[in-house]
């Protein structure tokens, strides 16, 4: 078997803007190995696997691929050639086309007459292969099927035969959602692949499964490998220790006993909330807080007279999709919710709209010289300091925070804390979701949240990194 | 601001060069009748195109193309309903204006009761409105009120009365979108209608209102043509579709939604009334005219993606 | 919905229509009946394709009637008299399609707007080709287009024909798969390392190939053109696509359904008059008919997702 590198990171770097996303990582890949990458959220993860793939350029190293012809070559195009192949974790079929033809877009030598039936060939041996019994047509609609068929298709595809053969599979989450019987059949799969001489990268929360299909398990922690062992060498609670980070916990404030009054929320997963408390929530990204915030929210919003003086109020993390109103200027940005209550005949009144402003960009610290500029002219922090604004301006009592600090500087940060601990003490009640621990570790109370749904609550002194990572993953052994 | 950054300025000096290159060709004779025509003509295709433009602001795939149905319905109900008789001009007008409030609540309706895109719901329902308009009318072409038709084609003061009308209509317009707080609304719908509503916004309601005062619009400028030309046309709507959403490009109004203005509606209406004259004055025909105007619509998209393109 | 569910609604919709035709005027089941029915099907099928072509892409046209009438203006005209610089200027307008289609993804233009443009060139350049109705349709196009095969009238094997290709080219292909491909998910496209901007290009050509097509078999059958002879296939092209089960984004589309949905509409005009309703109603029963399919397939949908809940 051969056993030189088939693809080496030498001192890799990502950055995105003053974001470190990777920061000199090594990490080499030979055949036949299986390689657990695992990490926190925004350890870096994605990153390394876009630049492995070719969907990123690195800032700063070399990512360098062997060829099968054992060339080394670098590029987007070396790493189609190198046969390396991703399977994302958000889905990258066509709905609209059946599971053969969903063939024809990675794989371009499908063409000519019959493509159609060597596309059915080679996906169905591949799903043949990986999933004994699967009970997937070819021919069927890929809108059709349901989300862990789907997700078996996508991973058949990586790891079906085609112009290049795969060499180097990248499985990204492959089992989110997948029963325990499938993912058996995929982990025992990938098993046979590696000693057959190919190669996976295996990113998963479940760390039974990482541990049950991994040779070598690689932990990236702030953008760097910190660890790197064979898979025997490590125990779950080891993994876990190894994630978190050694330095942390700024001391927290005792909460003020009388601060927290009656219950104001809760919702069908079982969230709830009382008059003055900071609820957080957390867990990997992904695993269903934000949609529970959204449908929150959404359901709490929708009622009459909410318009005029609402109950909840948003400030969005993901400030592009969820926020930020680009074509405005800072003002307007941060008026927008209070706005109903500053109207008379439907007129806006642009004065006290004005004087809210003036305050609000005294209280938060927004760092412009005219409340009138565009909003798009102020930093990634002072635009979250703007929407921070716009939902605190408005007279709700409960602040749904969706990840509110995601790019947000450490100053910035800082300020937030003390707003959030401010507005709390005059009796608002916060939902905050953060991906973040060192966050949701200044709550009164925390939710963790697992595939979509809650699977801790802890309060008081459990609140700390490790609780939180053991509830994150799943910690059961997984067998197949 | 510096006035040529403003987005509706080259809707209005494109306007002004088309005048200036009429006139250059008649030694500045006829500048006024040129003038009065061009307002006269320009109120029909600001008044729709002011509904279009709020239709679009919403954001992208909010167009309404039941303009001309809803015109022509209008048009011909009301001077059916009135029958040449001057005492109902009033109740004439309620009706034109209720059939096309009626037509903005069935519209609103389908987008939101069968989940369909605007451009097909809005198509349906002109389908329905047409074959409505061409049932009532049977080819009868029924005259409007005398003093009706006198106010359609006189003028005040020098001034078309329909230009008035329109202007009024315009800095009401104007008061909305740009002081009140439905505009504010309906501009944070058109640039992201999920953080919109995650901010407060009551998007179905804004959604709703637009729609109507729209179709409502596009039936009063129905009524108003159908008794400037005299009667009520089957066709009569046809060209304001197109005419409708293209004040709305010329005027700067951004396709993509959340940012319109109104100064730019009656700068691109009064326009594609002044090329065609100024063309025509040339010696050019309708082809070589329609040519202008599409290349002009391509072209001005095309230079405001460049401004507009981001991430 | 799948493929194979999705083309039962247009089938069950034309099959409905066809019996009550056939129950009101059994007469029409003859084969000089059919050829009556369907007689304007035929170009408006191919219209219907050529929408489908843009739609496939997550675009839609609003210069489709424009062009075919363009298209039947140079048949009429140049196709006849010098047949080798009318074949000349069809390529070209078909090479203009395709650019076009280029142009809106490069630089990220909204298709509306754009199309709705090009409407206006089209127009203009039919104006300057045949400024007053008339022209002549060559010959052979005459000849294809009233032969009289055996057992089945032209119009129905026309449709059959327009159908199969359609298919082939769309459904059957590697290349119509990739086409649909960034309709669902164009992201995934790029990714693996498609340009988007050929494929879009492909789409919009494949479009000017169908619409001209279009234009073409019109002449033929009318025998002369004008300027204006289409302008209603804007609409009924989007509706006929609709109505054949397409939906508006992520790439659903059938070529089957799609000329199925085109002779639904041609048969719905037919249907009134047999009915002894007036043809004023034809529009109309066109708009209720889409909305009625439309709701019925939102049924569908509804009970889909409640099964989907369900397991």
């Amino acid at each position: 078997m051969a056993t030189e590198p088939l693809v080496v990171l030498s001192n890799a770097r990502m950055h995105f803007g003053s974001v470190r996303a990777l920061d000199g990582v090594d990490l080499s890949i030979s055949s036949g190995e299986c390689v657990g990458l695992i990490g926190h959220n925004g350890a870096g993860k994605s990153t390394a696997v876009n630049l492995i793939n070719g969907g990123l350029t690195a800032t700063d190293g070399d990512v360098t691929y062997t060829l099968p012809d054992g060339s080394t070559a670098t590029g987007a195009a070396a790493a189609r050639a190198a046969g390396v192949r991703s399977v994302f974790q958000e889905l990258s079929l066509c709905p609209n086309l059946t599971v053969e033809e969903n063939m024809r877009v990675p794989q371009r030598d499908l063409t000519g007459a019959g493509w159609r039936k060597r596309a059915r060939v080679r996906i169905a041996a591949a799903l043949d292969a990986v999933f004994p019994g699967h009970g997937i047509d070819a021919g069927a609609e890929v809108g059709d099927l349901s989300l862990a068929e789907r997700q078996m298709v996508e991973i058949a595809i990586g790891f079906s035969d085609g112009p290049v053969p795969a060499r180097l599979v990248i499985l990204d989450e492959p089992t989110s959602s997948l029963d325990a019987g499938i993912a058996g059949q995929l982990t025992d799969y990938v098993r046979g692949f590696c000693a057959g001489g190919g190669a996976v990268i295996f990113i998963s929360h479940m760390l039974g499964e990482v541990f049950d299909v991994a040779t070598r398990i690689d932990v990236l922690k702030d953008g760097k490998i910190t660890d790197s062992r064979a898979v025997g060498d490590f125990t779950q609670q080891g993994l876990i220790d190894a994630m978190g980070h050694v330095a942390s916990e700024a001391a927290k404030q005792a909460a003020d006993p009388n601060r927290i009054g009656d219950e104001v929320l809760t919702t069908d997963e079982g969230l709830s909330a009382r008059r003055g408390e900071l609820v957080g929530l957390s867990g990997l990204a992904g695993h269903g807080q934000a949609a529970a915030l959204a449908r929150f929210y959404l359901a709490r919003s929708a009622g009459r007279g909410q318009v005029r003086n609402p109950d909840v109020c948003f400030v969005a993390g993901d400030r592009v999709r969820d926020g930020v109103m680009p074509l405005w200027s800072i003002l307007r940005n941060v008026s927008l919710t209070a706005l109903a209550s500053m109207t008379r005949f439907g007129l806006v009144d642009r004065e006290a709209e004005r004087a809210l402003g003036a305050d609000w960009k005294k209280r938060m610290g927004i760092r412009t010289d005219d409340m009138g500029n565009p909003i798009l002219s102020l930093s990634g922090g002072n635009q979250q300091k703007a929407l921070f604004a716009r939902a605190l301006a408005s007279s709700a009592d409960i602040v749904v925070m969706d990840d509110p600090m995601r790019g947000v500087d450490v100053g910035t940060k800082q300020d937030a804390y003390a707003m959030i601990r401010a507005e709390a003490e005059h009796g608002r009640t916060f939902l905050w979701y953060s991906t973040e621990t060192e966050e949701v570790c200044q709550c009164d109370r925390v939710f963790v949240f697992r595939n979509g749904a809650i699977s801790a609550e802890l309060t008081g002194d459990d609140i700390n990194e490790q609780n939180i990572l053991a509830a994150s993953f799943e910690m059961q052994g997984q067998t197949s | 601001m510096t006035i040529w950054k403003a987005p509706w300025f080259w809707s209005w000096a494109a306007g002004a060069l088309a005048f200036a290159a009429t006139l250059l060709l008649t030694d500045g004779r006829n500048g006024g009748d040129l003038l009065s025509a061009a307002l006269t003509f320009a109120s029909f295709s600001a008044i729709v195109g002011i509904g279009q433009m709020f239709v679009i602001t919403l954001g992208p795939g909010n167009v309404d193309l039941s303009i001309p149905a809803s015109m022509t319905l209008a048009g011909t109900l009301s001077l059916k309903f009135m029958g040449g008789d001057a005492a109902l001009i009033v109740p004439g007008l309620m009706v034109a204006l209720g059939v096309g409030f009626g037509a903005g609540v069935f519209n609103y309706l389908l987008i939101r009761l069968l989940r369909i895109p605007p451009i097909i719901a809005t198509l349906s329902a002109s389908f329905i409105f047409q074959s409505i308009a061409i049932w009532s009318n049977r080819g009868l072409r029924i005259k409007p009120p005398q003093s009706l038709s006198d106010f359609t084609t006189g003028a005040t003061l020098g001034v078309p009365n329909l230009a008035l009308v329109a202007l009024v209509l315009a800095v009401i317009a104007w008061v909305i979108l740009d002081r009140s707080i439905f505009g504010r609304w309906l501009s944070a719908f058109g640039q992201n209608e999920r953080a919109a509503r995650l901010s407060g916004v009551p998007i179905e309601g804004v959604r709703a209102l637009t729609y109507i005062g729209c179709a409502t619009l596009a039936g009063l400028t129905g009524f108003l043509l159908a008794s400037f030309s005299g009667g009520a046309a089957l066709n009569m709507g046809t060209e304001y579709l197109l005419v409708s959403i293209a004040v709305v490009v010329i005027g700067g109004s951004s396709i993509a939604g959340g940012n319109s203005n109104v100064p730019g509606i009656w700068g691109g209406a009064l326009f594609m009334f002044l090329i065609v004259s100024m063309l025509n004055s040339y010696g050019l025909g309708a082809g070589v005219r329609l040519i202008v105007t599409g290349g002009i619509i391509i072209g001005i998209v095309a230079a405001a993606s460049k401004k507009g393109a981001r991430a | 919905m799948n493929a194979r569910f999705r083309i039962l609604l247009p089938i069950a919709s034309l099959a409905v229509l066809l019996a009550a035709t056939f129950y009101m005027q059994p007469r029409a089941m003859s084969y000089f009946g059919l050829n009556l029915l369907f007689n304007l099907a035929v170009p408006i099928a191919l219209a219907t394709v050529a929408q489908m072509m843009i739609i496939m892409v997550n675009d839609i046209d609003l210069s489709v009637g424009t062009f075919v009438s363009f298209v039947a203006c140079v048949t009429a005209t140049y196709l006849n008299d010098a047949p080798l610089i009318g074949a000349l200027i069809l390529l070209a307008a078909i090479a203009g399609y395709a650019a076009i289609g280029a142009l809106i993804e490069l630089r990220q233009l909204p298709a509306i707007v754009v199309t709705l443009g090009m409407s206006f060139v089209w127009g203009g350049l039919a104006i300057l080709i045949l400024p007053s109705p008339g022209g002549t349709a060559p010959t052979w196009i005459r000849t294809i287009m009233t032969v009289k095969p055996p057992l089945v009238p032209m119009a129905i094997v026309a449709s059959v024909l327009i159908a199969v290709i359609a298919h082939l080219l769309i459904m059957r292909t590697s290349s119509g798969a990739l086409l649909r491909a960034v309709g669902g998910n164009a992201r995934a496209v790029a990714r693996s390392g498609w340009s988007l901007v050929r494929l879009k290009a492909a789409a919009y050509g494949l479009a000017g190939v169908f619409g001209a097509a279009s234009g073409i078999c019109l002449v033929g059958l009318t025998t002369s053109a004008d300027a204006n002879i289409a302008l209603r296939y804007t609409l009924l092209s989007i509706a006929g696509v609709i109505l054949g089960g397409g939906e508006f984004t992520g790439g659903r589309i059938s070529p089957v359904g799609a000329v199925i949905g085109a002779l639904t509409l041609a048969l719905a005009g037919s249907f009134l008059s047999f009915m002894r309703l007036s043809p004023d109603w034809q529009i109309g029963a066109q708009g209720a008919i889409l909305i009625l399919v439309l709701s019925v397939r939102l049924l569908f949908a509804r009970s889909n997702r409640k099964k989907g809940a369900a397991q």
